[in-house]
């Protein structure tokens, strides 16, 4: 299971790239969310995969008695997973002022310092 | 989206979803949950309000500027931060009182924090939801 | 001696706050701080007698070595004395010259933090404070010859002269930090004490480069002699004092200073030796072509601190009693000979020397010190620079090597100066009036006071040496050599070759003065050999350097977000490639991989195939849909691999996103492709190899035997420290509390920029 899920990683990251590249700034942050469900997975696959035993210590133990899944790694996940709603949805709307005012998606015609917005 | 039986069912929703919420909220120290979780349903649940009966009458409903609720978490977290200064502990030592209570485990300093960052989500969820619909 | 040094800078600060209302008390007052400093140094005078010291220390920076300590010795005594009294003297001429200018009080501040960082160049003890200084009276040279702002040459000029000089102040530093650590002391006096560490340490010679640059810029020798003529654009009482008496010598001060601690090694003499050679005789020789008065005197002056660098690289007891001689000489018949051409450019409104004349008639008093002056830098008997003028013919004659050239070489520059001299000393008054002269009147006393008192010292010094020979020489010379000491100063020393080289010298310049005139015509006839000249050199490096820096820019910094990512991926990915290429090896522990269920390969189904339609998909209501079934495929990741939080979160954020994505949708840009063919494909090739690269990268970590030391701390003492049974939530708002306190705010700020973007009027004059 872990080489598919190294393959959904790999593909996440290309694709994600692939859009960041373009120059339509719509395609941008599609990427830059696509890269960002990448190395989400990627840190959670790096914690380890463990099936069915949640970091929560038992009703009335103090400690684990058995194995359980690395909680570091999916509590970075989560405050990752928040900032980057934050992160998304700020871009969004970035993009759909640019567009509004300038009327164009296409960065290299926004390359310019005009003065005339 | 106005039908009457998605209005209906919201309207029975939305209660639900807030207990919903402030459940996930209160255990998430000793089961999944959390304020991250909780302030995201709660989220959800006002969202869901507003597709209903538009957007005014959830803000009615609130009354205050959801964006108000941001520094009101901050403010929370803040103190769950600095009350350990009162005994002369470091910053965000943790701090309990009393017997641990069931679902939600010892109150302390921590659940403090973590209705702080309860209301922070709220908050800025809202705000962003709330003003982009307004704008549009 | 703190005080002393702190006072001006005290005094430069205050200036500016009282001028509102004391502007017309101001001169008198502000010229009583350099004549208190005059006599608190005179008085001073008894206690560095045969090679005495003082010595004041103030722990600044103890642990790093840099402390506040001043040294008086005969060296910084001779310059402390300078400073302060040829300042006292400019500070009263400045009061006239510049009457009524509105940045006098400005004026008056640079002027004494100057004077203040020059007291702490020559008293400070401690290298790295000297340092300080140093660069402290560059930055206050900076402000004063851009004291007219409002001319471009004057700020060209004072950058040139600040970068030169504050470049070759860096470089010096680099020298000193390197003899810190050789030596493992900043202080002068310790490092005096013990010579052989450095001169044996295998850097000297760096150490020496370092050093001698800082010096050579400091003091405007070959190569760097240039920024010189170019800071006379300063008022003419800043270029007097700056730029002719004190500052410029600093680079000569430093290697006297040096000269106990450094010195005597072929490398130290030779140098010195040679550039000094070089400087004084190409800048005297072209101290002949210039016209304009001060133009002369600044060539004149590089030849002159030519000389004293020429006379320490000699290093021989004469030679050094000649340069600290020469130092005085110079300081006092050159700051006369600038403020007198500041008289003339006063009164006439011109410094061109081929058109003014016959002063005399006019300027009694003036005329009588440009005459005192012009014979003391010629050397006439009975004038201080005859004293020093035999000395020094007397150190190069007796050297045991390559006498003759020197000699020669010293003998030709003498002349120069003797011709520049009497121009800007004698030329101007002498003759019949002419045009530009004709309503000359005598200024002010504040103007010619000063350089009688010069032109007097000159003159008594020079009649009786032993005025200065035991109070204020031969301290110098114990300062710069260890030792004892034989030498003395005599007006007569016999009938020598050294009488005979001075009566030629003295012959052949003032035939010289009758015969050459300088004009225009011959000035324009130098210029040819400009390219050649290591000015245009210097500028053209710099201009050079511009240019490069400009298209380097250009081309990384196009403003093409994608070819900046580019750029980082293609270093990346070679980089990371060549790394796991040359001797990484791949094995894969199947024992540590998990089983595939059904129900996971239909999720990693599902999620290939969304990747591949957000990527190709047209319409943008597709590609956000295809998003959402990423978002949720990862929650069922989370969720099949015991983190239930995860799931919950990931869940709740993903809706959110595609409602985001939804509400905005008809506002947002058409999903358009504008890329040309060649170019996707391009772009797919780079990141299938950037996703290839980071899969193999994931499948090496994933090999490495994971190290749980922190997760396991955290989950042991989960409960028992924390009270809590979800870890996750523990590590989140007890362990890294206040990581989430941060991340909080993270989140408000991007709520407040969404909504102000919201809200933000782009067009203040369209109201919608």
């Amino acid at each position: 299971m872990e080489l598919l899920l190294i393959l959904i990683i790999g593909l996440l990251h290309a694709g994600g790239l692939y859009m960041l590249l373009r120059r339509s700034m719509f395609k941008m942050i599609i990427g830059l969310i696509l890269l960002g469900n990448g190395v989400n997975l990627l840190i959670f696959l790096l914690g380890r995969l463990t099936k069915g035993h949640p970091p929560v210590i038992d009703g009335n133990a103090k400690i684990f008695s058995e194995i359980y899944a690395d909680p570091l790694p999916q509590a970075l996940i989560l405050t990752a997973i928040v900032i980057g709603f934050g992160l998304q949805s700020f871009a969004i709307i970035l993009i759909k002022r640019v567009y509004q005012v300038l009327g164009t998606d296409d960065l290299d015609e926004l390359n310019s310092t005009d003065e005339e917005i | 989206m106005k039908s009457i039986i998605f209005k209906t069912s919201a309207k029975y929703l939305l209660p639900v979803l807030m207990l919903f919420s402030v459940f996930m909220l209160l255990r998430g120290h000793y089961l999944p949950g959390g304020g991250f979780v909780g302030g995201l349903m709660a989220a959800l649940a006002f969202i869901l309000h507003s597709f209903a009966f538009g957007l005014e009458e959830t803000k009615k409903m609130i009354v205050v500027h959801p964006g108000l609720l941001m520094p009101i978490g901050l403010f929370f977290a803040l103190m769950a931060g600095i009350a350990p200064w009162v005994f002369q502990e470091p910053f965000m030592t943790g701090l309990w009182y009393g017997e641990p209570l069931r679902m939600v485990g010892m109150v302390g300093t921590a659940l403090l924090f973590d209705i702080g960052v309860y209301f922070v989500v709220i908050g800025s969820v809202l705000t962003v939801m709330f003003s982009i619909r307004e704008i549009i | 001696m703190l005080l002393a040094v702190l006072s001006g800078f005290i005094f430069a600060l205050l200036v500016p706050l009282l001028s509102k209302f004391a502007l017309r008390a101001i001169p008198s007052l502000l010229s009583a701080v350099p004549i208190l400093l005059f006599l608190y140094f005179i008085s001073q005078l008894s206690s560095i007698r045969e090679g005495q010291f003082l010595l004041e220390k103030i722990s600044w920076i103890p642990q790093l070595g840099i402390n506040l300590s001043f040294r008086l010795d005969g060296l910084s005594m001779l310059f402390s004395l300078m400073i302060t009294g040829i300042g006292a003297l400019v500070f009263v001429y400045t009061s006239y010259y510049l009457k009524g200018h509105p940045y006098l009080d400005r004026f008056y501040g640079y002027l004494s933090m100057f004077m203040a960082s020059m007291l702490g160049v020559v008293l400070s003890d401690n290298l790295i404070t000297l340092f300080i200084f140093w660069e402290l009276t560059s930055i206050s040279s900076f402000f004063l010859i851009g004291f007219n702002n409002e001319e471009e040459s004057s700020r060209k000029s004072a950058m040139v002269a600040l970068g030169i000089t504050g470049f070759g102040g860096l470089v010096m530093l680099a020298g000193f930090v390197w003899i810190g650590s050789a030596a493992g002391t900043y202080s002068l006096t310790e490092l005096m004490t013990q010579p052989e560490v450095l001169t044996g340490n295998s850097g000297y010679v760096w150490i020496l480069v370092l050093v001698f640059i800082g010096a050579f810029t400091k003091s405007a020798q070959f190569p760097f002699h240039f920024w010189l003529p170019g800071a006379m654009k300063a008022p003419t009482p800043v270029s007097t004092y700056l730029h002719s008496a004190t500052m410029v010598k600093a680079g000569v001060f430093l290697l006297a200073r040096f000269t106990p601690i450094l010195g005597n090694t072929p490398e130290w003499n030779w140098t010195l030796t040679i550039v000094g050679a070089i400087t004084m005789t190409y800048a005297a020789i072209h101290a002949l072509f210039r016209t304009d008065l001060k133009s002369i005197l600044a060539f004149s002056t590089i030849s002159a601190l030519g000389i004293l660098v020429f006379l320490i690289g000699l290093g021989t007891e004469e030679a050094l009693l000649g340069a600290g001689l020469f130092i005085l000489t110079h300081a006092l018949y050159k700051a006369a000979l600038f403020l007198i051409t500041g008289i003339i450019d006063h009164e006439t409104g011109s410094r061109d020397v081929s058109r003014i004349a016959g002063l005399q008639h006019k300027m009694m008093p003036v005329a009588v010190a440009g005459y005192i002056a012009a014979l003391s830098s010629a050397g006439v008997p009975f004038f201080l620079g005859f004293l020093s003028k035999e000395v020094m013919y007397e150190a190069v004659f007796h050297l045991p090597q390559a006498a003759l050239i020197l000699t020669i070489l010293a003998v030709l520059t003498k002349i120069c100066l003797l011709v520049a001299g009497f121009w800007a000393g004698i030329k101007p008054f002498t003759g019949k009036i002419t045009a530009v002269s004709e309503n000359a009147k005598l200024p002010s006393p504040r103007l010619w006071v000063p350089t009688i008192i010069l032109g007097a010292l000159s003159v008594s010094f020079g009649i009786f040496p032993a005025l200065i020979e035991k109070s204020l020489i031969l301290p110098v010379l114990s300062s710069m050599m260890v030792g004892p000491i034989d030498s003395y100063l005599a007006l007569w020393h016999g009938f020598n070759w050294v009488l005979l080289l001075s009566v030629l010298t003295l012959l052949i310049g003032t035939a010289i003065y009758f015969s050459w005139r300088p004009s225009e015509v011959k000035f324009e006839k130098t210029l040819r050999f400009e390219s050649f000249a290591p000015e245009q050199i210097i500028k053209g490096l710099g201009r050079s350097s511009q240019v490069f820096a400009k298209r380097w820019t250009a081309f990384f910094q196009n403003g093409y977000l994608r070819n900046y990512v580019i750029t980082i991926l293609i270093f990346l990915s070679v980089l990371v490639a060549y790394r796991l290429f040359s001797g990484v090896y791949l094995y894969l522990d199947w024992n540590q991989i998990s089983e595939i269920t059904p129900s996971e390969i239909i999720v990693v189904f599902l999620m290939v195939i969304s990747i591949f339609f957000v990527i190709l998909s047209k319409t943008r209501t597709a590609v956000i849909v295809s998003l959402g079934v990423i978002g949720f495929a990862n929650c069922l990741f989370f969720l099949y691999y015991s983190a239930p939080d995860l799931a919950m979160t990931q869940f709740s954020i993903d809706t959110l996103t595609v409602l985001l994505f939804m509400l905005v949708l008809f506002k947002l840009p058409p999903n358009k492709t504008f890329s040309s063919k060649r170019i996707r494909l391009r772009d797919s090739f780079i990141s299938l190899v950037f996703g290839a690269l980071i899969a193999i990268l994931t499948l090496e970590v994933f090999e490495e035997p994971t190290m749980k030391e922190v997760s396991e701390y955290y989950a042991d003492n989960a409960y028992i420290l924390a009270k809590g049974r979800n870890v996750v939530n523990v590590i989140l708002v007890d362990y890294r509390g206040f990581d989430t306190m941060v991340e909080t705010v993270v989140l408000v700020i991007a709520a407040i920029g969404v909504f102000s973007l919201m809200h933000l009027n782009l067009n203040p004059f369209k109201k919608d």
